[in-house]
C-alpha cells in the first residue's frame, strides 16, 4: 500500500515496524505500518492534523500505555528487539528512548535538578559526577551560557524557547539511543526555532532522531527521511502514505496525496 | 563546576563524558521495581480502607436501624421518657428549622456571590469579604452555637426557637451557598453577556434575566449541599433550639432536632433501637441530598 | 444677537433634530446604583457576622477575662464547683486529638488521593471518588455514634478500660477528616499540568518516582492546604469528640484514658453553667474562634504563594 523511496533497508534500521496497527479503545486509529528508520539520522514525520503521526511517535515509546485502552498489533523493534515483547518493561525503554514535548515542561524544580532528574533516576548519587552532566548536558542543548549562574533558577522561570532546551538538556542528560520530537518548535519563538534546529544536526551523528512537524520547510531542511501519513476518510484508521529520502519525497513525490499535501493543495 | 568556554562544544568529548558520569550510577533495578510495586500498594491499600470505612459505617447503621423503623417509628410521637414510640416531632422540627434556614439564607448568599462576581473590583474590601467568608466557613460549629445563644436566643430576645435555630444555621450555610453561586455565575460563558448587553440591557438585566438562570442548576447544587450540612448540624442546634419535644407551629416555637435527639439517645443508652432507627432515618435524609446534589450537577454537563 | 446667543445653546445647535444619544436617565441610574448597594450589603453581611462572632463572644466572655485573670484562664485546673477556670488541659485534649487525627487521617487522606487521581483506573476512580464525597456529607453526629458503640468497645478490650480517651477519638477524628483531606488533595494533584507527568515518564521514571519526585513537591502547597484545613475540622470538632472522650477535665494518664477538649467541655456545660463558669466558655468559644480563624489566615497566604 505504501509507497517507499530509497527508504532505509533493514540493515540501516534502528527501529523497525512491521504491520503495526494501533487502536485507542474500539478506534483503530493506525493500520498496517511498514517502516525501517535509519540509525544515526533525522527522520520527519508530516501530514495533516490527525493522521497519527503523534500517535505513531508514542508508540516508539509506548508512551501510550499510559492511556487506558489503548492497544497495539504487529511488531515493532529497537536495535532488534521486540519493543512490545511480553515482559519488556516500558520504563527500561524510555530511558534508552527519550522524548521533546510539543509543549515545553520544565518539572516546577530549579535548572540544575530538571537536568540531573534523569541521572538522579538512574542511581547517580556524586555531586561532581552530577554537577558534570547538568553542565555538559547544557552545553550540548546551547544553554549553558543562558543560565550557567542561575543553575538554582525555576525552570519555569525561563523563556518558551529556553524552556524548550532545557527539556532537550534534560533528556540529553541520560544520552538515549533514540530523540523522538513531537512538534518540538510549534511553540517557541524563531530564534529558538533554529537554535534547536542546529542542536538537532549537531545530534545527528550520534543519535536517532525522529521528529513530527506541521512544517513543510523544516522537514525539508533538517530531515534525512520523510514519512508522509495521513487519515484519508474520518473515523476510518491512518496509515502511512509515502516514505523516503527527503529530497526524493520533496522533489518527485509518488502518490499524487503526497504531492497535494506538500505543494499545499490540502493540510 | 568549571567556567570552561563553551562557544565550541566537542560533541564526542561531551558525550563521552555524561556517558562515563552516568556509568557512576548504582544499578537499582530491581529495587526500583520493588519500590514502585510497594508503594502504588500502600496508595491502593490507603484508598481501599477508606472505602471501606465508609462501607462499615453505613453498613452497620443500616443493619441495626433498619429492623426499627416502622411507620409507627416515623410517624408516632415519643414515649415514656422520650426513649420509646416514635420521633415524628424531631422529624418535623429538623425540617421545619431547615427550610426556614434555607429561605433566610438563599437569597442573602445568591445577591451576596452576585456582587462578588459581578460588580465587585478586586481589591482590599473583596478581599477582606472572601476571608470573612472563609472564616465564617470554619467557624466551629460549637462557637456558633454559642454565638446563636448569645445573640439571637438572648440579646434579641428570641428563646430557644426555630428561628433563633434557623439564624445561626443561615449563618453556617451562607459560605457554602456563596462560593458555589459565584463559581456557577462565573462558569457562565461571558459572550452570553456580551450578547445581552449588545441588545442594550443594563447591568441588573444581564444578571437577572441571563446570568442568574444559566446558572440555575449549580446554584441549585450548592443550596442542596448546604440543606445537606444544616440537617446534619448537631452542636448549632444543640443551644438554640433547645431539646423539648414539641411539634413546632410558630417560628418561635421551640423543638429538639433528629440530630439533638440522636445524641440524647445514644447518651443515655436507654434504649439504643432507637437511636440506631433515629440514625438511619437521618442518614438516609442526608444521602438522598447529596445524591439529589449530584445528580443536579451530573445533569448540568 | 444669535451670534451672541451661540455659545449658550452650542450643544443644541450641533445636534439639530437628529435623534440624540440618551444620557444615561436618572432612574435607571439610581435604580442601578441602589441595586448593587443592596448586593454589596449581602456580601459585607458575611465580614459583619464574622465580626459580630468575635465581639458578641468576647463580650460573653468579659467577665472571666478581667475578674479571674489571663493568668488563671490559661492554668491547667478545670473546677468550676471551686472557681477555677484553667482551659490547659482542655487546650492541650484538643491538640492531643488534633496530632492524633492528622497522624492517621493524614496519610490515609492523601494516599487516597494520590490512588484515585494517579493510579486506578477510570472504573475504580468513577465507584470510589463518590463514595468519598459521600463521607464527606455524613454528620459528625453519626461518627460520634459509631465511634461509641463499635470502636469505643474494641478499644476498650484492646486497652482494657473504658474505652473513652484520645485514642478512639483519633480514629473517629481520623475517619472524619479523610474526606476533606482526599477532596481538597484531588483538586490541587488535578491542577499540575499533565505534561510533566509525561515528561517525567518519557525519562524513564516509574510511577511511584512520579509521584514522589515530580508529582507531589509539585502539589506541596495545595496538600498542606488540605492538612491546614482538614486540622480546622478536627480542631472544632464538637459532637463527635463529645461522645468519645470520657469528658475529664485533666492531663490524661494515657490515650486511652477519659481527657477533656474546649470543644466538647463546652457542649457538655452549656445547659447548666451560669456566672463565671458560662463566661469561661464563652472564653472557650474565642480561643476556638481565634485558632481557626488563624488556621484560614494560614491556608489564604499558602494560597496567595501558590499564585
Amino acid at each position: 500500500m505504501s509507497v517507499y523511496q530509497s527508504a532505509p533497508t533493514l540493515e540501516q534500521a534502528a527501529i523497525t515496524a512491521k504491520d503495526f496497527n494501533f487502536w485507542y479503545g474500539d478506534f483503530h486509529a493506525l493500520t498496517g505500518l511498514d517502516l525501517n528508520i535509519a540509525k544515526n539520522a533525522i527522520t520527519s514525520f508530516i501530514g495533516p492534523s490527525g493522521c497519527g503521526k503523534s500517535t505513531f511517535l508514542r508508540c516508539i515509546n509506548r508512551m501510550n500505555d499510559l492511556i487506558e485502552g489503548t492497544r497495539v498489533e504487529g511488531a515493532m523493534t529497537l536495535d532488534g528487539n521486540d519493543i512490545y515483547a511480553e515482559g519488556v518493561d516500558p520504563v527500561d525503554l524510555r530511558r534508552r528512548v527519550g522524548m521533546i514535548f510539543q509543549q515545553p515542561n520544565p518539572f516546577p524544580k530549579s535548572i540544575y535538578e530538571n537536568v540531573a532528574f534523569g541521572p538522579r533516576l538512574q542511581g547517580v548519587t556524586s555531586k561532581s559526577d552530577l554537577d558534570d552532566i547538568v553542565e555538559e548536558s547544557l552545553k550540548r542543548a546551547n544553554l549553558w551560557k543562558e543560565v550557567s549562574n542561575q543553575l538554582n533558577k525555576d525552570g519555569l522561570a525561563l523563556s518558551g524557547g529556553q524552556q524548550q532546551r532545557l527539556c532537550i538538556a534534560r533528556v540529553l542528560a541520560v544520552q538515549p539511543d533514540v530523540l523522538l520530537m513531537d512538534e518540538p518548535c510549534s511553540a517557541i519563538d524563531p530564534t529558538s526555532v533554529s537554535k534547536v534546529e542546529d542542536l538537532m544536526a549537531e545530534l545527528a551523528p550520534e543519535m536517532t532522531i525522529i521528529i513530527v512537524t506541521h512544517s513543510m520547510q523544516q522537514a525539508a531542511r533538517i530531515s534525512d527521511y520523510t514519512a508522509f501519513f495521513l487519515q484519508e476518510v474520518a473515523g476510518e484508521p491512518a496509515t502511512l502514505i509515502e516514505y523516503g529520502q527527503t529530497d526524493a519525497i520533496f522533489t518527485s513525490p509518488v502518490d499524487s496525496r503526497t504531492e497535494d499535501y506538500i505543494t499545499g493543495r490540502f493540510g | 563546576m568549571s567556567d570552561s568556554v563553551d562557544t565550541t562544544v566537542d560533541a564526542t568529548s561531551s558525550r563521552e563524558l555524561i556517558k562515563r558520569a552516568l556509568s557512576h550510577g548504582k544499578k537499582g533495578r530491581i529495587n526500583k521495581d520493588l519500590s514502585n510495586k510497594i508503594m502504588l500498594g500502600v496508595f491502593r491499600a490507603a484508598a481501599y480502607i477508606t472505602t471501606l470505612v465508609l462501607l462499615a459505617i453505613i453498613a452497620y447503621v443500616v443493619i441495626n436501624g433498619l429492623p426499627h423503623i416502622s411507620l409507627d417509628f416515623i410517624f408516632g410521637w415519643p414515649q415514656g421518657v422520650n426513649a420509646e414510640g416514635g420521633i415524628w416531632p424531631t422529624i418535623v422540627s429538623t425540617i421545619y428549622v431547615t427550610a426556614l434556614a434555607m429561605l433566610i439564607c438563599t437569597p442573602v448568599a445568591v445577591l451576596a456571590a452576585v456582587y462578588l462576581a459581578e460588580y465587585a473590583k478586586q481589591g482590599k474590601i473583596v478581599d477582606i469579604i472572601r476571608y470573612a467568608a472563609d472564616a465564617l466557613a470554619s467557624v466551629p460549629s460549637i462557637v456558633m452555637g454559642l454565638f446563636g445563644y448569645a445573640l439571637f436566643v438572648e440579646a434579641m430576645g428570641l428563646g430557644l426557637s426555630m428561628v433563633s435555630a434557623a439564624l445561626a444555621l443561615a449563618l453556617l450555610m451562607l459560605p457554602i451557598v456563596m462560593r458555589t453561586t459565584e463559581e456557577a455565575i462565573r462558569a457562565v460563558p461571558r459572550y452570553i453577556r456580551w450578547g445581552a448587553y449588545g441588545l442594550g440591557a443594563t447591568k441588573w438585566q444581564v444578571v437577572s434575566k441571563i446570568v442568574l438562570p444559566s446558572a440555575f442548576g449549580r446554584i441549585a447544587t450548592g443550596i442542596v449541599l448546604a440543606i445537606g450540612r444544616a440537617i446534619g448540624e448537631t452542636a448549632v442546634v444543640l443551644y438554640t433550639m433547645g431539646q423539648a419535644i414539641n411539634l413546632p407551629i410558630s417560628p418561635l416555637d421551640s423543638g429538639r432536632p433528629m440530630t439533638v435527639h440522636l445524641y440524647l439517645l445514644a447518651n443515655d443508652g436507654i434504649n439504643m433501637n432507637a437511636a440506631y432507627g433515629t440514625a438511619l432515618l437521618l442518614m438516609v435524609i442526608i444521602l438522598a441530598f447529596n445524591l439529589f446534589a449530584r445528580y443536579l450537577s451530573r445533569k448540568r454537563r | 444677537m444669535e451670534a451672541q446667543e451661540t455659545p449658550q445653546i452650542e450643544q443644541e445647535a450641533q445636534t439639530p433634530k437628529k435623534r440624540e444619544l440618551a444620557l444615561v436617565s436618572r432612574s435607571t441610574y439610581l435604580k442601578e446604583k441602589a441595586l448593587q448597594w443592596i448586593f454589596f450589603a449581602c456580601a459585607f453581611l458575611a465580614v459583619v457576622t464574622v465580626i459580630l462572632i468575635f465581639v458578641f463572644t468576647t463580650y460573653s466572655a468579659l467577665p472571666v477575662f478581667t475578674d479571674i485573670g489571663l493568668a488563671d484562664f490559661f492554668s491547667f485546673t478545670w473546677a468550676p464547683s471551686e472557681d477555677h477556670y484553667g482551659i490547659m488541659s482542655l487546650l492541650a485534649g484538643s491538640g492531643l486529638v488534633t496530632v492524633g487525627a492528622l497522624a492517621m487521617g493524614v496519610p490515609l487522606g492523601v494516599g487516597t488521593a494520590v490512588y484515585l487521581v494517579e493510579i486506578a483506573s477510570k472504573r475504580v476512580r468513577r465507584l470510589i471518588s463518590p463514595a468519598v464525597d459521600l463521607l464527606a456529607g455524613i454528620p459528625s453526629i453519626i461518627y460520634g455514634f459509631f465511634g461509641m458503640v463499635i470502636i469505643r468497645p474494641f478499644i476498650a478490650q484492646l486497652t482494657g478500660g473504658l474505652g473513652f480517651g484520645a485514642l478512639t477519638a483519633w480514629f473517629v477524628l481520623a475517619i472524619m477528616i479523610v474526606p476533606t483531606i482526599t477532596t481538597l488533595t484531588i483538586d490541587a494533584l488535578n491542577s499540575i499540568p499533565m505534561g510533566i507527568r509525561e515528561a517525567s515518564y518519557a525519562m524513564g521514571a516509574t510511577k511511584w518516582q512520579t509521584i514522589y519526585k515530580v508529582v507531589l513537591p509539585a502539589a506541596k502547597l495545595g496538600i498542606v492546604d488540605a492538612i491546614v484545613l482538614g486540622m480546622g475540622r478536627a480542631i472544632g470538632e464538637t459532637m463527635a469528640v463529645l461522645m468519645v472522650v470520657g469528658n475529664a477535665p485533666v492531663i490524661p494518664d494515657s490515650i486511652s484514658s477519659p481527657i477533656s477538649t474546649l470543644t466538647s467541655q463546652i457542649a457538655l456545660d452549656m445547659s447548666y453553667s451560669s456566672g463565671l463558669h458560662r463566661s469561661a466558655l464563652f472564653g472557650m468559644g474565642v480561643v476556638l474562634f481565634i485558632i481557626s480563624a488563624a488556621l484560614v489566615g494560614i491556608v489564604r497566604l499558602i494560597s496567595k504563594k501558590r499564585g
